[in-house]
C-alpha cells in the first residue's frame, strides 16, 4: 500500500500524463476554443468541443504542460480568473446545446499572485462554483493528478467525479498545512496523512463515485475503460430533465460535511 | 504615562472603596493613531476609533448586538456541533479553546433579525473562533439559513471574516464551498436577495464561494479581502506588494466590491437597500 505522500509524489510525477494526453486520446474531430471573451485566453486551462464515440461534448482540463517550455507557458497549470471564466463560457455554451461536459482536474492550486487577485480569482472561482451548480446539463469530473484547493473545486462541482488511482483531492496543500499547523514545512508527509486526501479517502467521504485504476503503460486501454464510464454516465444522465440534473447536483454536494445534532 | 493605571479593569483600591461607582475605566488604544480612548466611548461607536476611523475587528455576539434591533435576533440552528471528522490531532483540543475564548460554539452565528425594522436572516462569522474558518458546521449553519430564509421569503444579510476552509476537516471543509454556493443559488433563484458585507479579514475559500456572490457586496473600509495570503503571494513572486494591496478600497477599484460603507453607517444603509427590495414578488 502506498501511504498518501507517496500517492501525492505519484499526482505531482513530471511524467504523468497531463489533460491534454486524456483529450487526444478520449475525444475525436476536436475544436479547441481559446478564450474567456472578457481578458484573455489562460493556457492553463484548455477546452473545446469533441466527439465521445458519437456524442459531442465539452471537454475542459487544467493542463500543467508535457515539457518545460509548456510548463511554464500555462504557470504549471495554476490557472488564472480568466481560465475559470473561459472554463464557464465553455460550460454555459454546452448548455446551451445540450452537451455533456467533461472535466479534468490536475493542478496545485489557482494561481497565487498580484495579477490574479486584481483580475478576482476569488470571484471567479465563487462564479463558477454558483454557475457549476445549476447548470442543466450532465457534468462529469475526473480527478488525474492533484486536486489542488479552490482552484481544483472551481471545476469540480460536478454529477459525477472520478478519482485516478493516486490522484489526490486536498483543502490545503500538505506542505502548506505542515507549515502553518507544526511550523515545519518537511513534515508534509504527515500532513498528508491527516488531512485523508488519497482516492480512497474521497470515495469514503462522497466526494468521489469511484476510484479508476491507473495503467500508463497501456494508456489507450485505461483511456477506453475510461470512456466507457463516461458514455454509460451520461446515457444515465441525460435520462434527467435540466432541472432535475440541478437538483441532484445540489443534493449531491448538500449531503457533504459531517457534524453533531443535537435532538 | 498616567493613564497606565487605567489599562487594568477594576484597580484594586476602587473595589476596597466600597459601592462607589467605578472611577477608573478600561481604555484601549487605536493599533493605528495610537490614540487612547476609554473602552465604553469606542464601544458606543460600534467599536470603530472616535480619531481616525479605524474598525477593530469584532465577535460575532458584538456584531449581532451592533447591526440588529435590541431584542429582535433569533438564532437559529444552535442545535449543530462540531465533531473531529478526520481525527485531526490537536483538532478537538483547539475547538475547546475556541469556544473558551470566543465564547462562541462555532465560527459563525445565523438568526433571524429586524434592522431598523427591515425583516431578514443574519449570519456572522467570527473572527475569534478559529479566524471564522469553515468547516462542516460553518458550512451546514450557512446552507441551513440560506434555505430557511428561501421558503420565509426572506433577505439574507451575511457578515463575513475569515481566514478561508479549515484545514483540520480536510475535503470535507473545501466541500463546503461547493455546498454554500449551491445554497445561495437556491435562495437567489427563488428571487430572494442577499447582500454580503464583507469585514476584516475575509479571504481564501470563503471569499472564492459566498462571500463574492451577493446580489450586492458592502465592506468595512480597509477591511482585508482576497483569495491567497498576502505573505504566500510575496514568497512566490519574490515581490514587495502594495500597502493598499487586498484592502476594501483595492477591491473596489478592481470592480469587486460595490460600496464601502463604515460601521456606523451600516444599519442605515441595509435598511435603505432592503426597503427598496421590498417589491419583489418571492417564491
Amino acid at each position: 500500500m502506498m501511504t498518501a505522500y507517496e500517492r501525492l509524489q505519484a499526482a505531482r510525477a513530471q511524467d504523468r500524463p497531463t489533460s491534454r494526453a486524456y483529450i487526444e486520446q478520449l475525444f475525436t474531430e476536436r475544436t479547441e476554443l481559446h478564450g474567456d471573451r472578457k481578458y484573455a485566453d489562460d493556457p492553463a486551462i484548455i477546452g473545446g468541443i469533441g466527439y465521445l464515440g458519437e456524442i459531442p461534448v465539452t471537454f475542459i482540463g487544467i493542463e500543467r504542460g508535457r515539457d518545460l517550455q509548456e510548463r511554464i507557458r500555462c504557470n504549471f497549470g495554476c490557472p488564472m480568473p480568466e481560465g475559470y471564466r473561459k472554463a464557464l463560457r465553455l460550460m454555459k455554451q454546452a448548455e446551451k446545446f445540450h452537451r455533456p461536459v467533461i472535466c479534468f482536474v490536475d493542478t496545485s492550486g489557482a494561481y497565487c499572485g498580484e495579477e490574479a487577485e486584481e483580475r478576482g480569482q476569488a470571484q471567479a472561482i465563487a462564479d463558477n462554483l454558483l454557475q457549476m451548480m445549476g447548470l442543466e446539463t450532465p457534468i462529469i469530473t475526473v480527478v488525474i493528478g492533484e486536486g489542488g484547493s479552490g482552484g481544483a473545486i472551481g471545476l469540480s462541482v460536478a454529477s459525477r467525479v472520478y478519482m485516478l488511482e493516486n490522484a489526490v483531492f486536498s483543502v490545503i496543500s500538505p506542505e502548506g498545512c505542515a507549515s502553518i499547523l507544526w511550523k515545519d514545512a518537511t513534515k508534509a508527509a504527515e500532513a498528508a496523512e491527516c488531512l485523508k486526501i488519497t482516492a480512497e479517502d474521497m470515495k469514503h467521504f462522497g466526494v468521489a463515485e469511484d476510484v479508476i485504476q491507473e495503467n500508463f503503460d497501456a494508456f489507450e486501454t485505461m483511456c477506453a475503460e475510461i470512456k466507457a464510464r463516461l458514455l454509460a454516465d451520461i446515457h444515465e444522465l441525460e435520462q434527467y430533465a435540466g432541472k432535475e440534473l440541478v437538483e441532484k447536483r445540489y443534493a449531491r454536494f448538500r449531503k457533504l460535511g459531517i457534524f453533531g445534532e443535537t435532538k | 504615562m498616567n493613564n497606565i493605571v487605567g489599562m487594568f479593569r477594576k484597580s484594586r483600591n476602587v473595589l476596597e472603596s466600597g459601592g462607589i461607582t467605578p472611577t477608573v475605566e478600561e481604555k484601549i488604544r487605536c493599533p493605528i493613531c495610537k490614540s487612547i480612548d476609554t473602552k465604553r466611548s469606542v464601544a458606543k461607536h460600534k467599536m470603530v476609533c472616535p480619531s481616525c476611523g479605524y474598525h477593530y475587528r469584532i465577535g460575532a455576539r458584538t456584531r449581532v448586538k451592533a447591526i440588529c434591533d435590541k431584542g429582535s435576533f433569533q438564532e437559529l440552528f444552535t442545535e449543530l456541533y462540531t465533531e473531529n471528522p478526520l481525527s485531526f490531532p490537536g483538532y478537538a483540543a483547539k475547538i475547546e479553546d475556541a469556544q473558551t475564548a470566543s465564547g462562541q460554539q462555532e465560527g459563525v452565528v445565523c438568526g433571524t433579525a429586524t434592522i431598523r425594522h427591515q425583516p431578514c436572516a443574519v449570519f456572522v462569522m467570527d473572527p475569534q473562533f478559529m479566524m471564522g474558518s469553515m468547516g462542516s458546521v460553518v458550512g451546514e449553519k450557512i446552507t441551513r439559513l440560506f434555505e430557511y430564509a428561501a421558503e420565509q421569503n426572506l433577505p439574507v444579510v451575511g457578515f463575513t471574516a475569515s481566514g478561508g476552509a479549515r484545514m483540520q476537516e480536510g475535503i470535507l471543509s473545501l466541500m463546503q464551498m461547493a455546498k454554500t454556493s449551491g445554497a445561495v443559488r437556491y435562495h437567489s433563484d427563488r428571487g430572494g436577495l442577499y447582500i454580503t458585507v464583507l469585514t476584516d479579514p475575509t479571504t481564501g475559500g470563503v471569499t472564492a464561494s459566498f462571500a463574492m456572490l451577493g446580489d450586492i457586496i458592502l465592506s468595512e473600509p480597509n477591511a482585508l479581502i482576497g483569495f491567497a495570503g498576502r505573505r504566500v503571494i510575496e514568497q512566490t513572486t519574490k515581490k514587495k506588494l502594495p500597502d493598499d494591496f487586498q484592502r476594501a478600497e483595492f477591491l473596489q477599484d478592481c470592480g469587486f466590491v460595490d460600496a464601502i460603507v463604515p460601521r456606523t453607517e451600516l444599519r442605515v444603509t441595509l435598511e435603505r437597500l432592503l426597503k427598496q427590495h421590498e417589491r419583489r414578488k418571492g417564491v
